[in-house]
């Protein structure tokens, strides 16, 4: 005992739990249902209280190791190993391995005559002989309150109630004991007032003729648990319980980014698309091509070799690989390829909680890398906008945990009002786009904004969305004097932007001409002038010449006049002048 | 007593396939004293009303509990009425003699 001093001490102040191998209960009870002792499961009629016992049962004998007992005061042995076949379980295989036994104890009144003191040892030997014959660990009477019709004396039944269950106890066996609702009280007889340990109540609710199943821990003595209503689902593999409340807010993030599949939407996303694990909403009126982005994104992912998850609450599989066909998705050959699975089921088939539980044992076995809602809004039509929100939380929550990136497609109906009925679920995402038609000029065009993108630098533009048969493109919308142009706006108001440049471009020719021609006439008009100054430097050559003949003959003359005169001799020598010719001239 | 045979030759005039012999079986758990009241209970009402016509059997769940489902034994003692058919059950120390009377289909009910 010391050798384990602390071990030992926690067990012995804890409670032994017993877990029941029921997805989610286990965690709401915080490890299963109180061991040796009896636990009471109770519910009006078809709530699944049987199906609890006998879940708690196999997957005890099959996951736990622990062999069980089955006393069963309604239905017959043959009647529920098919019961319980339906959903899964191989009761006869266990009870042929010896790891479950079937005690059917049939109560006939009209075949039984009361005379005198009675008690009910009987039972008691025959549940012993069926523990003590297997080594159970577990038991389930179902339902003991079939011995408050079978058996008229209720002073001595109530008695030997107590001391079964007292008896159970000291054999040390964990048992469930089912019991219908009562009006007033929890079940109609008042078996709480036995089994006081553990209480669970099981409910069948129709709100807006969707039904939900619910599970409550009403009691849990010596232990914390879970007080919520939880949503539970009965399905191939038995009750999965949804803890809502056990999701944090925790989980990894991942850098790593993954392409939308549309090149422009990436480069409009910091050029790398999502990160790996976000969640992002796609908003857009009807026809704006929510359905075809989705569809790029998933096969962009299936085409990378990431398995991808489809939920689909409108449109068949067939219908919208078949649609996709038309703008040249091939989506048949990803889905044979089992990367891309659909899931199509019609939002009002089952409430919200069904849905949510559907989704996430889908996504647990598929384990996919991108989930797809198509649309998400659908489903506000199974719950409440409140209940609905919850609904995504949680889906979130799961899908971030996992690292699985989810596009979430939301149908807005209508203007702006819409948008804003969207902010709520928009603040659960990380990225949100919206897809919108633009009207005008008699036609309507789709646009799509980035409205956020947590984490990284996004573009503010708006882009025109272009459906083609060769599948998605973003074009930059034309953004004038008006207003944001599209679709044959934009077309018209490019040609007119090209036929404007034509004009320039031939203006601009035209007037290079006319320049080329005014300098080319200056041009000529300087050969003239140069010309005129050449003829006019040649005159005063001229004229300069003729100057200088005029002076050299006037002192020619001069000095023929001075030697005519007898002038000095040396004088007229040296400057021989002669007047006269000038004269004769 | 003779109003009761009485009764009882009446009922058997009632029932024109009387058997021969009835099986009786008794359940019990142990010598406790409720058992064993039932049995004297028993053998009394026996020698009165089918005198030489009946078989007790006295069957202990404690030595044979593997008995106790095929005759579906919940209460002890319960006494079973192997014979004649259809196969009655009445439970308790069988101290109400009337009751036993009744359920053993010895006396109309009512």
């Amino acid at each position: 005992m010391k050798i384990n001093g602390t071990k030992a001490s926690i067990g012995a102040s804890r409670l032994q739990k017993c877990p029941t191998g029921i997805h989610g209960l286990d965690e709401i009870t915080g490890g299963g249902l109180p061991r040796g002792r009896a636990t009471l499961v109770c519910g009006g009629a078809g709530c699944g209280k049987t199906l609890f016992a006998s879940e708690f049962l196999v997957r005890g004998a099959k996951e736990f190791g622990e062999a069980g007992v089955f006393v069963s005061f309604e239905e017959t042995d043959v009647e529920l190993k098919v019961n319980v076949a339906s959903l899964g379980f191989d009761l006869a295989g266990l009870v042929k391995q010896k790891k479950i036994v079937l005690e059917h104890v049939y109560i006939e009144r009209s075949e039984i005559q009361e005379t005198g003191e009675y008690d009910l040892e009987g039972l008691f030997v025959r549940l012993n002989l069926a523990i003590d014959s297997i080594g159970a660990k577990r038991v389930v009477l179902d339902t003991l309150e079939a011995l408050f019709a079978g058996l008229p004396n209720e002073a001595i039944l109530r008695a030997e109630l107590r001391r079964l269950f007292r008896w159970l106890k000291a054999k040390g066996v964990t048992s469930v004991i089912t019991a219908e609702r009562g009006r007033e009280q929890l079940t109609r007889h008042g078996l709480e007032e036995y089994v006081s340990d553990c209480v669970i109540l099981l409910d069948h609710r129709v709100n807006d003729q969707i039904a939900t199943r619910l599970m409550r821990v009403v009691k849990y003595r010596g232990s914390l648990h879970g007080t919520n209503e939880f949503p539970f689902l009965i399905d191939a593999d038995g009750l999965s319980v949804l803890p809502i409340t056990s999701l944090g807010l925790n989980h990894k993030v991942s850098s790593a980014r993954v392409s939308t599949g549309i090149p422009r939407l990436d480069a409009m996303l910091g050029g790398r698309g999502f990160f790996r694990g976000s969640s992002i909403l796609l908003t857009g009126t009807p026809g704006t091509g929510k359905t075809i982005t989705a569809a790029c994104f998933a096969q962009a992912a299936a085409q990378r070799g990431e398995r991808v998850l489809f939920f689909s609450f409108e449109e068949s599989p067939d219908q919208i690989i078949r649609n996709m066909h038309s703008i040249g998705l091939r989506l048949e050959p990803l889905v044979k390829g089992g990367l891309l699975r659909f899931c199509a089921a019609r939002p009002t088939l089952y409430g919200l909680e069904m849905h949510l539980a559907t989704m996430f044992k889908e996504i647990a076995a598929f384990q996919p890398a991108v989930v797809i809602m198509d649309p998400i809004t659908s489903l506000m039509v199974a719950g409440t906008d409140y209940e609905t929100k919850g609904m995504v939380t949680r889906l979130i929550d799961y899908l971030k945990g996992g690292q699985v990136t989810s596009l979430f497609t939301s149908l807005t109906h209508g203007g702006h009002a819409l948008q804003q009925s969207e902010i709520a679920m928009s603040s659960l995402m990380d990225s949100w786009m919206l897809l919108q038609d633009l009207e005008g000029n008699g036609e309507r065009n789709r646009v799509l904004y980035v409205i956020k993108a947590r984490g990284m630098a996004h573009s503010n533009q708006i882009r025109e969305f272009l459906i083609s048969n060769r599948g998605i493109d973003l074009v930059d919308a034309y953004i004038g004097p008006s207003g944001v142009l599209t679709g044959s706006a934009r077309m018209a108001q490019s040609a007119r932007e090209k036929a404007e440049v034509l004009v320039s471009q031939q203006k601009a020719a035209r007037d290079k001409r006319e320049l080329e021609f005014r300098r080319e006439a200056l041009e000529r008009q300087i050969g003239g002038l140069h010309s005129e100054c050449l003829s006019n430097a040649e005159e005063l050559r001229r004229i300069e010449r003729q100057v200088g003949t005029q002076t050299r003959l006037l002192t020619n003359q001069r000095t023929e006049l001075g030697r005519l005169r007898h002038a000095d001799a040396s004088a007229a020598n040296g400057t021989p002048v002669d007047p006269n010719s000038k004269h004769r001239r | 007593m003779m109003k009761a045979n009485e009764v009882k030759r009446r009922a058997l005039g009632v029932h024109s396939r009387v058997p021969k012999i009835w099986r009786l079986r008794l359940y019990v758990a142990g010598q406790t004293p409720k058992s064993l009241v039932a049995l004297s209970n028993l053998k009394k009402i026996c020698e009165n009303h089918l005198s030489g016509r009946y078989t007790i059997e006295v069957i202990d769940l404690l030595e044979k509990p593997k008995l106790s489902g095929g005759d579906q034994i919940l209460a002890i003692p319960t006494l079973v009425r192997k014979l004649p058919k259809p196969v009655r059950k009445i439970i308790g120390d069988l101290s109400d003699t009337e009751r036993v009377l009744v359920g053993l289909n010895l006396r109309p009910a009512g």
